[in-house]
């Protein structure tokens, strides 16, 4: 029998109150879908205070994400936000930080989105090393859709599709990001709101296909089904079993049950990125102009020529 | 530095002709996988575009692909992939997502025999439903079907232009035939009309993303980082662009991303009349199975037969109000597909039974004998006597 979840009333709004990171967020959307425990909102804010410390303009900041609960952070953003399909968030990104080189670009989605449907696009993204960071809240399990396991549950925790237990082997992401390529890897928990900000900072910084694990409680689909208890349990789990390794090789990161939680950075590197690497093997050696920012292309500043659409006569 | 419009005359195959209309239209990044029989496009193109100071990634599939333009055409570009049938099915899912957020693109196929992996590198014209259909809920379509190397690049040029004035991914369904048949293709730089993208009819903070002007497009597109801080979502959206999951909201948003194209039908609708005006029956065919039909209209006619021709460049939206009126005075249709019969469903549609639907099926992997069109053309006479 699993635990009856508590209701919890919709939170207050105070009369002229905010939250300080406003200016990222598009108030008008607010309260967010999110269950009361999730790990969502913290997240969420560690990347607003991660702008705010970066001072990061609006117009300097696109985010994409994919389908699940981690997808709708797109919508909380009052920034160029971009809400597409499951898994292809990455895919999106890549044309679009290809085409604004010069704009930070920000994925923020699931590990279900990113690793299973999506999985093929992370690792080329991170092996053509796109510049863009991707930033993928781990709850364990599918939660928008009800609790069903994933690419990363781990051995033996129940879902929805895993009545008896998952038996499937889980990716270890930090490692899958280090081989494929990413120039840096790190991971925290929810509990780590500030550490957690210092690197989605540094992420963000860092030219290239950079990488943030936040592994979040999920309360309402996962903690319950797996005697974690509410999200303040799962905090509490995370205070008794994160270790912080900077610097560990991801390999031994694994998040195993029972093993402790590594948490850090991992890795940092240099590597040219794709952009950087076009152009030093293909504009300079052609001695081809290199493109204009790519984002100030000459079809942006002239006016419609014709109503009806016809191209050519 | 290679020119960006490739004037002059040239010797070109289909689907390099494609390519160069891409650039001439403006085209600054395609996004493509190698797929058969559509390669020579993204190879002509990832020679052209680093030239002209675009961008050629080669994605890991063709899903990556179709989301990469999307991607870029919210980065302010104009931008291209290019498949064939298999790459065609995969391209479905994020073809609704531009169809939904309304993104300008364009999408070249080059088709080939299927069903699943079927003929590689043989003919077909077996995606026109998939492509009026294709992914899944409800929006207007524009495809455009070329003939010749000439019109690969005149049309795929266009397609550009109608993605850019009617906010949408617009379709270019060539087939293996046209794609790799060469002939003479002439680029002249004078007769070349680009549409650019519109910019934003209000300032941030006014500005609604999806309010729709009176010809229900909407009105201008913010890139990333023009200060509009949009949110764009394949989720059912208000003007705002703000997902609103519920019936009304539909009901004021997907209707409208058919009537847009229903409503300029007549601006979008490209099509060639041969001998019409005295025709008892009239072929109505596109692509390569139009090269095929000529051959078998002048057969026919030098039968004494009156036969008469119309030849789809665009075949959705589908010219059924002409086909109508067509059917008032003629005995019947013929067409000719590489397919089971797809188009013929919408001719049958506007003939509404007042004239005889002949259609002239091919299953792929080579194009009609036109004396298997005459032969159709006798039975349609027969039929009508």
């Amino acid at each position: 029998m699993l635990a009856k979840a508590k209701t919890v009333p919709p939170p207050e709004v105070l009369d002229g109150m905010s939250h300080p990171m406003e200016r990222y967020l598009r108030a008008d959307r607010l309260p967010h879908i999110w269950c009361s425990g999730c790990g969502l909102g913290t997240v969420l804010s560690c990347f607003t205070y991660a702008l705010d410390e970066l001072d990061l303009d609006e117009k300097e900041v696109g985010v994409v994400s994919g389908i699940g609960c981690t997808g709708r952070a797109a919508g909380y953003l009052d920034l160029d936000s971009y809400h597409t399909t499951h898994g292809r968030a990455i895919a999106f990104a890549t044309g679009l930080s290809v085409a604004q080189p010069d704009k930070k670009v920000v994925v923020i989605s699931g590990d279900g989105d990113l690793f299973a449907i999506g999985g093929n696009h992370f690792i080329h993204a991170a092996r053509r090393n796109v510049d863009m960071t991707v930033l993928c809240v781990n709850n364990f399990n599918y939660g928008m859709t009800g609790g069903q396991f994933g690419p990363t549950t781990p051995i033996g925790s129940r879902g929805t599709t895993a009545p008896y237990g998952n038996y499937e082997n889980p990716f270890n992401l930090p490692y899958l990001a280090a081989s494929s390529g990413a120039v840096y890897v790190a991971r925290w928990t929810s509990l780590h709101a500030r550490r957690l900000k210092e690197s989605i900072e540094e992420a963000i910084s860092i030219p290239g296909f950079t990488f943030v694990e936040a592994v979040c409680p999920c309360p309402t689909n996962y903690g319950r089904r797996n005697k974690i208890g509410d999200g303040l349990d799962e905090l509490k789990y995370y205070a008794e079993r994160s270790v912080i390794q900077h610097g560990a090789d991801p390999a031994d990161a694994d998040l195993a049950p029972g093993n402790d939680i590594i948490v850090g950075r991992f890795l940092q590197r240099d590597r040219p990125t794709f952009l950087q690497s076009y152009e030093k093997q293909i504009l300079d050696k052609q001695q081809f102009v290199k493109p204009q920012g790519m984002g100030k292309g000459p079809h942006r500043t002239s006016g419609a020529t014709s109503t009806d659409g016809r191209g050519t006569t | 530095m290679a020119d960006r419009i490739l004037a002059g005359t040239h010797f070109l195959n289909g689907d390099e002709a494609c390519a160069e209309g891409a650039l001439a239209a403006g085209c600054e990044l395609f996004a493509g996988y190698p797929i058969t029989p559509q390669s020579e496009i993204a190879e002509r193109i990832s020679r052209r575009l680093p030239q002209v100071g675009g961008v050629f990634i080669q994605m890991e599939d063709e899903i990556s692909s179709m989301a990469a333009i999307l991607g870029a055409a919210w980065g302010g570009k104009k931008a291209m992939t290019a498949t064939s049938g298999p790459g065609f099915s995969l391209m479905m899912e994020n073809l609704g997502l531009g169809m939904m957020t309304e993104t300008p693109c364009v999408v070249v196929n080059i088709q080939r025999g299927g069903p699943s992996t079927g003929l590689p590198t043989l003919v077909a014209q077996g995606d026109m439903m998939q492509a009026r259909w294709g992914s899944h809920g409800d929006y207007g379509v524009i495809a455009l079907a070329p003939s010749s190397p000439q019109e690969s690049f005149e049309l795929t040029a266009r397609a550009f232009n109608l993605a850019e004035t009617y906010r949408m991914p617009v379709l270019v369904m060539s087939d293996e035939v046209v794609g790799h048949m060469f002939e003479r293709v002439v680029i002249d730089p004078d007769a070349i009309e680009t549409v650019e993208r519109k910019p934003p009819n209000a300032p941030p903070g006014e500005f609604k993303l999806y309010e729709p002007g009176e010809d229900l497009v909407p009105q201008g597109m913010p890139a990333l980082g023009d200060g509009y801080r949009v949110h764009v979502t394949g989720l059912t959206h208000d003007e705002r662009g703000y997902p609103v999951i519920n019936a009304e909201t539909q009901a004021d948003l997907v209707p409208r991303l058919r009537e847009k194209i229903a409503r300029a039908a007549d601006a979008i609708l490209d099509v060639e009349e041969t001998d019409l005006d005295d025709a008892e029956v009239v072929i109505v065919t596109y692509g390569i199975s139009a090269r095929t039909s000529l051959g078998a209209l002048r057969l026919a006619q030098a039968k004494g037969l009156r036969v008469g021709m119309l030849r789809l460049r665009t075949v959705w939206p589908f010219p059924s109000k002409l086909i109508a009126e067509i059917a008032n005075r003629v005995a019947g249709f013929v067409v000719p597909e590489l397919n089971l019969g797809q188009m013929v469903l919408e001719v049958e549609r506007a003939v509404c039974g007042r004239a005889t639907v002949q259609s002239v099926p091919h299953a792929g992997g080579g194009i009609h004998n036109p004396e298997a069109i005459v032969d159709a053309i006798e039975e349609v006479f027969a039929h009508a006597r």
